[in-house]
């Protein structure tokens, strides 16, 4: 992969002003991509600096969220964003993951493909109307059923205990891991149905089971793939907003319950933004955007970390 | 063995996929935003921004008003308030449309005399949830103190001793806020600071304020807490008057400041509104009024425009001098919204007579 680049520019140079035209293109687009992001840190940055400046770190550490004495600090909602992003990517994945597996090797032709489609169709569902049902649906039945049952079983652990309000920290982290469950489910098929099949056939000659072939030779085969399924969809679930805002309770607060009410940094924004009026007030809101989109670049630093150190020396 | 080359390119027809969908999303809500936004052909087109609060008001009313005048449009983006005072001020609209006036940071900040009118009038109805109790009653220090975390239990003896004969249950109390800035909690919290010296110390007054019960959870929109109190026994939260009625849900009566027991109703809200003629922009609080039949949580929203408009002041003027009056304030109860009362109405247009035209 590392010499292509070059003899593909010694060809153009010679045969074809199309293909330089064409690698024109190529490069001004992932130029204008480096852009864009260097463009919106630097905004963020401009549009954060009265806030950075009279909090300093102190943002980052305080629990504190009071416009109206403008006292503000974003650490609940650090929390509560990372929090509900784990939980969806554990459930998100795991569900994902097996439901991939059966798409791809398990399932007959005649239920493949339809549900596919209907899966890849949960994607097109719009945020809000997921944030809907989670109010009118979900958070009832995890304050009457799912809540009690839990805590019935794992009570005895902080992670389930106090009152269960319906909305909370577990309400957001289900949502979100309905929503980001396509992305996982839909590329991770795609992923495991390129394995090639000589791979799956060597695997059954030397006796496996089906069950044995997928677990461990095919998933293994195709992990990193799968892994970069569902860091894209981390990074869906770290930023969205709506159906998580109308769920998890909006409280800034860190409890160790996973019952309790949060709050995460994208919903303060939609929140409050249209409203806030005092400069150093959206000053700080701007702040929680910048930390965000550094949330989500650590997150997804993290990832690639991963992915190089289960490939050893191979770089992605 | 598949090369590291060949299982990154499987992913790319996928990411074009998305990448496409999304771009196809965008082009469509784009043509959306555009066709709301094109001026329709007409001979004139007001434009204003603002409070979500006035919107379905106004969308009722201007509709009226084109239907009698056909070449005025006037057409309101229901923003949210503080979007509405920022694109007023850059002189992006004719009107800006807000809940809690513009306070004198803001008017310095604006590039023109401002004129603050008030046209409509709203109520925070106290909506609760228990199974069985179909009456509650409820003292303003009692209800400050559920809000403030000091009453925490539904039997709690403070609240029997308001509702002697009805079998309270052993229940926490919910108390269930709007999470997103809001004219409602300006108006509840500006009613809690007038009732509480304690709340006005801890917390104060704002669109959003920092909630002390322990048991608070924050809903967004009139719509999510009315959907949390719902469905939630044991929750308590303020929802706007017309809310309560459309969702067939109980409301607490409250005792006002003359000691009355009073609903949140189209009435009680008037009353609270005509004890105070002389309403301003700087004195503009009309929560625990002292009047007999006023309900003590209500307060008016506003529409700002500028002394001397750079465009189109006629048909500005028209439009809003009929909206304050008898015929623009007549649409406002068939979209369960309290007309102001007819002393407000003359102040209103008033006010608005400075306007240069």
């Amino acid at each position: 992969m590392e010499n292509a680049g070059p003899q593909f520019r010694r060809v153009a140079r010679f045969v074809s002003p199309a293909d330089r035209g064409f690698a024109a293109i190529v490069y001004a687009g992932s130029i204008l991509f480096a852009l864009l992001i260097v463009g919106l840190f630097v905004e963020l940055v401009l549009g954060s600096w009265p806030s950075i400046v009279k909090f300093g770190p102190g943002f980052i550490f305080s629990s504190s969220w009071d416009p109206i004495t403008s006292k503000f600090g974003a650490l609940p909602m650090i929390f509560g964003t990372v929090m509900t992003s784990l939980i969806a990517i554990v459930l998100a994945a795991f569900i994902g993951i097996m439901a991939a597996v059966f798409l791809a090797d398990f399932a007959p032709r005649w239920l493949g493909q339809p549900l596919s489609f209907l899966i890849e169709l949960l994607a097109a569902v719009p945020s809000v109307v997921y944030g809907l049902w989670g109010l009118f649906v979900l958070s009832p039945f995890m304050r009457t059923t799912l809540g009690p049952a839990l805590q019935h079983v794992l009570g005895w652990t902080p992670l389930f205990s106090g009152p269960i309000l319906g909305v909370g920290l577990l309400t957001g982290g289900i949502i979100l891991a309905l929503m980001i469950l396509p992305t996982v489910t839909a590329i991770s098929r795609d992923v495991i149905a390129a394995i090639p099949r000589d791979l799956r056939e060597a695997s059954m000659a030397l006796g496996s089971t089906k069950w044995e072939t997928a677990m461990k030779v095919v998933l293994p085969a195709a992990r990193v793939g799968i892994f970069g399924a569902c860091v894209l969809a981390l990074g869906r679930a770290l930023g969205e907003t709506i159906a998580v805002t109308m769920v998890i309770g909006n409280r800034p607060e860190i409890s160790s319950s996973l019952f309790a009410p949060s709050y995460t940094l994208a919903s303060v924004i939609a929140n409050e933004f249209t409203e806030a009026t005092t400069s150093i007030y959206i000053s700080a809101l701007i702040e929680l955007g910048l930390i965000l989109f550094l949330v989500s670049m650590v997150v997804n630093a993290l990832a690639r970390l991963m992915i190089w150190s289960v490939r050893g020396s191979e770089r992605v | 063995m598949p090369s590291p080359a060949d299982e990154g390119r499987n992913f790319l027809p996928h990411k074009e996929i998305l990448v496409i969908r999304s771009l196809r999303r965008c082009c469509f809500s784009l043509a959306v935003v555009a066709a709301m936004t094109l001026p329709a052909a007409a001979a004139t087109q007001l434009t204003g921004a603002g409070s979500s609060f006035d919107y379905p008001f106004f969308s009722k009313a201007f509709y009226v008003y084109n239907q009698k005048n056909p070449d005025v449009t006037v057409n309101y983006q229901s923003i949210g308030s503080g979007g509405g005072i920022a694109q007023f001020s850059a002189r992006n609209v004719d009107f800006g449309a807000t809940d809690v006036p513009m306070n004198a940071g803001e008017l310095t900040r604006a590039p023109g005399t401002v004129l603050q009118i008030p046209v409509t009038l709203g109520g925070a109805a106290i909506a609760y949830n228990l199974p069985g109790v179909t009456t509650m009653h409820l003292t303003r220090q009692v209800l400050a103190d559920i809000y403030l975390g000091k009453i925490l239990k539904w039997n709690d003896p403070q609240i029997a001793k308001l509702n002697k004969g009805v079998n309270l249950p052993d229940m926490s109390i919910v108390v269930v806020h709007r999470s997103d800035g809001s004219g409602t909690s300006y108006i509840f919290t500006d009613f809690l600071s007038h009732v509480s010296a304690d709340w006005k110390s801890k917390v104060g007054t704002g669109k959003s304020v920092s909630w002390p019960a322990p048991s608070s959870v924050g809903a967004k929109g009139t719509e999510g807490v009315a959907g949390q109190v719902k469905s939630t026994p044991g929750a308590i939260g303020y929802v706007e008057m017309a809310y309560v009625v459309e969702n067939n849900m109980t409301a607490v009566l409250l005792q006002n400041k003359a000691g009355k027991w009073v609903a949140c109703t189209p009435d009680t809200v008037a009353a609270a509104a005509a004890s105070k003629p002389e309403v301003s922009a700087t004195n503009f609080s009309i929560v625990d009024s002292a009047a007999a039949g006023a309900y003590p949580i209500s307060g008016y929203s506003w529409v700002v425009v500028y002394k001397k408009p750079t465009d189109r002041a006629k048909e500005l003027y028209d439009v809003l001098s009929w909206l304050v009056g008898p015929q623009g304030q007549a649409n406002a109860k068939s979209v369960d919204y309290v007309p102001l009362p007819r002393n407000v109405q003359e102040a209103a247009a008033a006010t608005l007579r400075q306007m240069q035209r």
